[in-house]
């Protein structure tokens, strides 16, 4: 089946100052599979899921989700079919409660009201956090907040799930946590991260960037035994490798 | 920075009144913005010297804090701090209005025996207050400056009670109710739910600058102040975008729409009513001056 | 500078609030026809931003006070005027429910002195104008400076003119009130230098904070001041300065519509606009011109039905503290009988021990319910 693929070919992209963004990506993801997307800051990371979901333009090159090519006819489509969790929830939680920051998106695809509710509190109980529904985001602790704007974007069941940096800014519990309920999701995943350990549990896949372009892709365990490649991209190799040596 | 802090906790804490559950909270905002309305359109319409018709609608704030149990300590406390700007503008009231309207004779009050606890004499002397054998006479002047500050605690607790009564959003909701444009509403929903965000921000910025400074100082130099403030400006344009980002994700097209359960019953309708009731009859009927007659012909 | 509800009377905060509601209308159409979706969290984040940052200060030389970053040139600068009213607004509504700023009744004035002018006055006829001649220019260092002192003459102005009509709209405001005694000329003198200060202060500010961000991010000026047609396509500014013109128009004539039927009804009850009017021409002009005086009064004392106070002029207030009886009804001067006030505090002072009474005996039986 063709179904949730993910493909790149030879993206570009240059902000219009002038800085590199994206040189040269091409890559296919597939149905089900878990992909980590590592590398140093400004590696060019949040640029590229920027691009997964229509929010920039790529100056050249093409993307393909599932069996559209990504164009401004199927962005609606696409924003349905993918769920992007920012890197700051505040950025993702501007409703007045938690219950209306998950029921938005609900709405706007267009969920007949009377289910709403049913799918807000589903969606909360899937990420743990059901209680938190009548509280405002800004009375929340940002492990609840990260749970909460997860939420937000399972709840309109998104066949592929594209975080960045999610274990950011959490407390060790929170972030357990998180890994325990990002390996239960069979979505396909894309994740953007420092945390090569998380990095690690969760994804069979790495892709590797510096400066815009890729320069590795494979299998998490092998890339990460490569001290060389991890150096060169200004990473380290994860603690409980360190430990196993 | 003091002030900083000092702001985003009241707004908090009343936050965190509003979402308490008694039967006042639990009422249809709606039905508690328009008795707000009400009350203070009624309280403001008075004329300016009086003061004793004033008095019954106390009863009010008083009922509804009890009702709603909110703190009466904190909310008088910060009606006090709010009080400069009535109080500054009031009280040239006195100096400039110096008619005399109102004459309250004294033999009666040295009928209650107060003059033997209360050296009366010494106390119009303080408050300026002209004395010809056994009369007091109170000048416009004073009338209206009381006049004001009562106006004052009425209008503005009446604001406090709303919003700890209802919260923002829920006022929100109902001015929505109301037909008020929805890009203001919008707005407002955004600045209420951003405010903590940026001040939190805004703050963190501000110590971080004392930090390097080592200077505690809340004030800062201008060619400090202008960097950082427009540094807190391009973290909040970036903002902006990345949350109409994060909007754009779940399918936003320009629409806000919110399905939230409010219900105007029975309950809202006799709370509303029965204020009206209240409210009416205390500007129909001046009840202490009534009161203080039938007393005086018992006397 | 918030107007307080304790000092308006009811036909000037509703005149205003009707005024400020028919321009939140406005500016809401206005606002949705423009790419209105982007809009939707800046408008909101920046309100915010306006928030934190008026609680940032700095000490202002010689003087040693603080100042802050005022609201309404930054944000009309930022992002035109229709938005910057709108973000204005929910500033102050924030501020009137939070912090009691002003109160309620008050907001529509608030609205109007701190929002209309700077965003509608200020902003599109003096500052723009101002800024339009180095616009055009592209950017570069010889003409950075230009630019600079451009930009600071354009918000000084625009600034200093925004809030000296404020502060007069506050003073108007008050007076027509006629709940405080201040008279015009008095109140005019206090309100206007303070605001003259606190206009170059926000002018300074607006200015140094616009500069910082033009260097910055100039692309983020630019997109602002071309959607807000500072562009050089005639027709299109024509058209703007047009529905300036027409907003200004419609305001003025909400104004005197709205405070017209008001005061009209207002007339016939001695609490309101009337009243306050005579009130204050009456202080003025007592004893310089009889003629008006006395006719006012008759007039005054043709509509003034005065329950519970009463209220006289000079003459006869000396008339009357020659009489012999104080103490007594003087139903010609309109005194209040004595006996009445008296009653009028005892019944007070009463009303107010139950008022407590019924508060405590509700807390208590509360209490008793919450234990047993
Ligand atoms: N809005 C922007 N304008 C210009 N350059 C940008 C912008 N956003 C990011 N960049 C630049 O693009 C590069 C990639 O950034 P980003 O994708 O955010 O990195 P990462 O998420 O991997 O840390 C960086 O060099 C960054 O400076
Ligand atoms: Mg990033």
């Amino acid at each position: 089946m063709s179904h949730h693929i993910v493909q790149a070919d030879n993206l570009h992209y240059i902000y219009p100052d002038g800085t590199i963004g994206l040189d040269e990506i091409s890559f296919k993801i597939h149905h089900g599979e878990s992909v980590a997307l590592v590398g140093s800051n400004g590696a060019g990371k949040s640029t590229l899921l920027l691009h997964l979901i229509g929010c920039l333009t790529p100056t050249k090159g093409d993307i393909r989700i599932g069996d559209y090519p990504l164009n401004k006819k199927n962005l609606k489509a696409v924003r349905r079919s993918t769920g992007m969790v920012f890197q700051d929830p505040d950025d993702q939680l501007f409703m007045p409660t938690v219950f209306d920051d998950v029921a938005f998106g609900l709405i706007n695809f267009g969920v007949p009201e009377s289910e709403i509710e049913n799918q807000v509190m589903k969606a909360l109980e899937i990420v743990g956090v059901p209680h938190l529904s009548k509280r405002s985001p800004h009375k929340l602790s940002g492990g609840e907040k990260r749970a909460v704007a997860i939420a937000t974007v399972i709840a309109t069941m998104p066949d592929i799930l594209i975080m960045d940096e999610p274990s950011s800014n959490l407390d060790p519990a929170s972030r357990r946590r998180l890994i325990n309920l990002l390996k239960t999701f069979t979505h396909t995943k894309i994740i953007a991260t420092h945390d090569l350990d998380m990095a690690l549990e969760i994804c069979e896949r790495t892709i590797v960037l510096n400066k815009g372009g890729i320069i590795a892709d494979g299998n998490t365990k092998e890339l990460f035994h490569n001290e060389k490649l991890l150096l060169e991209s200004g990473l380290e190799k994860p603690l409980t490798m360190q430990g196993l040596r | 920075m003091g002030n900083l802090q000092n702001n985003l906790f009241d707004i908090f804490y009343m936050d965190t009144l509003a979402c308490s559950k008694t039967w006042i909270h639990s009422l249809d905002p709606r039905a508690k913005v328009l008795t707000t309305l009400l009350f203070v359109g009624i309280v403001v319409s008075f004329g300016k010297y009086e003061i004793s018709i004033l008095i019954p609608f106390m009863l009010y704030p008083v009922i509804m804090i009890t009702w709603a149990n909110l703190p009466i300590i904190y909310l008088i406390k910060k009606m006090v701090l709010l009080m400069p700007f009535a109080f500054f503008i009031g009280i040239f009231n006195p100096f400039i209005d110096r008619d005399i309207i109102l004459k309250i004779d004294l033999t009666f009050i040295s009928l209650l025996d107060i003059a033997r606890f209360v050296d009366l004499t010494k106390f119009i002397e303080i408050m300026g207050l002209q004395n010809s054998t056994g009369v007091i006479e109170i000048s416009g002047g004073w009338l209206s400056f009381f006049s004001i500050m009562i106006r004052f605690s009425l209008t503005v607790s009446a604001a406090l009670i709303l919003i700890s009564t209802t919260g923002f959003d829920s006022v929100c909701l109902a001015l929505q109710k109301f037909r008020v444009p929805s890009p203001f509403i919008v707005q407002l929903m955004f600045l209420y739910r951003y405010m903590f965000v940026l001040i939190d921000e805004a703050s963190r910025m501000v110590r971080a600058r004392s930090l390097r400074t080592f200077d505690a100082d809340s004030k800062m130099r201008f060619s400090l102040f202008v960097p950082m403030i427009g540094q807190l400006l391009l973290r909040t344009l970036d903002r902006a975008q990345r949350i109409h980002l994060a909007m754009c994700c779940r399918g936003f097209d320009g629409h806000i729409q919110m399905v939230r359960k409010m219900s105007f019953g029975m309950k809202e309708i006799l709370f509303i009513a029965g204020w009206s009731f209240v409210f009416v009859m205390f500007r129909l009927y001046n009840i202490p001056l009534n009161l203080g007659i039938l007393l005086s012909k018992l006397y | 500078m918030h107007m307080a509800d304790a000092l308006i009377s009811p036909a000037v905060g509703c005149t205003m609030w009707v005024v400020t509601a028919s321009l939140i209308g406005y500016c809401s159409k206005k606002v949705k026809s423009e790419m209105y979706d982007e809009k939707v969290p800046l408008m909101g984040v920046l309100g915010a931003f306006i928030f934190a940052a008026q609680m940032i200060n700095f000490t202002i030389p010689i003087t040693g006070s603080s100042g802050h970053l005022g609201g309404g040139m930054i944000l009309s600068i930022l992002l035109g005027p229709h938005i910057a009213f709108l973000t204005m607004a929910s500033v102050l509504t924030v501020q009137s429910l939070f912090f009691a700023d002003g109160g309620l009744l008050a907001l529509g004035c608030n609205i109007f002195n701190l929002g209309f002018f700077p965003c509608f006055i200020a902003y599109p006829l003096i500052y723009k104008n101002i800024v339009r001649k180095v616009h055009t220019q592209p950017y570069s260092h010889q003409n950075q400076q230009k630019k600079d002192k451009y930009i600071l003459i354009g918000a000084l102005i625009a600034s200093i003119v925004g809030l000296q009509m404020g502060a007069f709209a506050v003073v108007l405001e008050t007076l027509f009130s006629g709940i405080s005694e201040l008279p015009f000329g008095t109140f005019l003198l206090m309100m206007q230098p303070i605001h003259l200060a606190i206009g170059v202060v926000e002018g300074v500010t607006t200015a140094a904070v616009v500069i910082f961000i033009w260097k910055a991010r100039p692309e983020i000026l630019d997109s602002a001041l071309s959607t807000s047609s500072l562009s050089n396509s005639k027709l299109n500014s024509n058209s703007k300065s047009l529905s300036i013109r027409n907003v200004v128009i419609g305001v003025a004539l909400a104004t005197i519509l709205t405070g017209g039927v008001l005061s009209w009804f207002a007339s016939s009850n001695p609490d309101g606009l009337e009243w306050a009017m005579f009130k204050t021409s009456g202080v003025e002009e007592l004893k310089t011109q009889e003629g008006i005086h006395t006719s006012l009064s008759a007039i005054q004392e043709k509509i003034a039905f005065l329950p519970d106070y009463g209220f006289k002029s000079n003459e006869l207030s000396e008339s009357n503290k020659s009489s012999e009886n104080p103490n007594l009804v003087d139903s010609d001067s309109n005194i209040v009988n004595a006996g009445t006030s008296v009653s009028g505090l005892v019944g007070g002072t009463l009303t107010l021990l139950f008022t407590v009474v019924i508060g405590v005996a509700l807390k208590r039986r509360k209490s008793k319910i919450t234990i047993s």
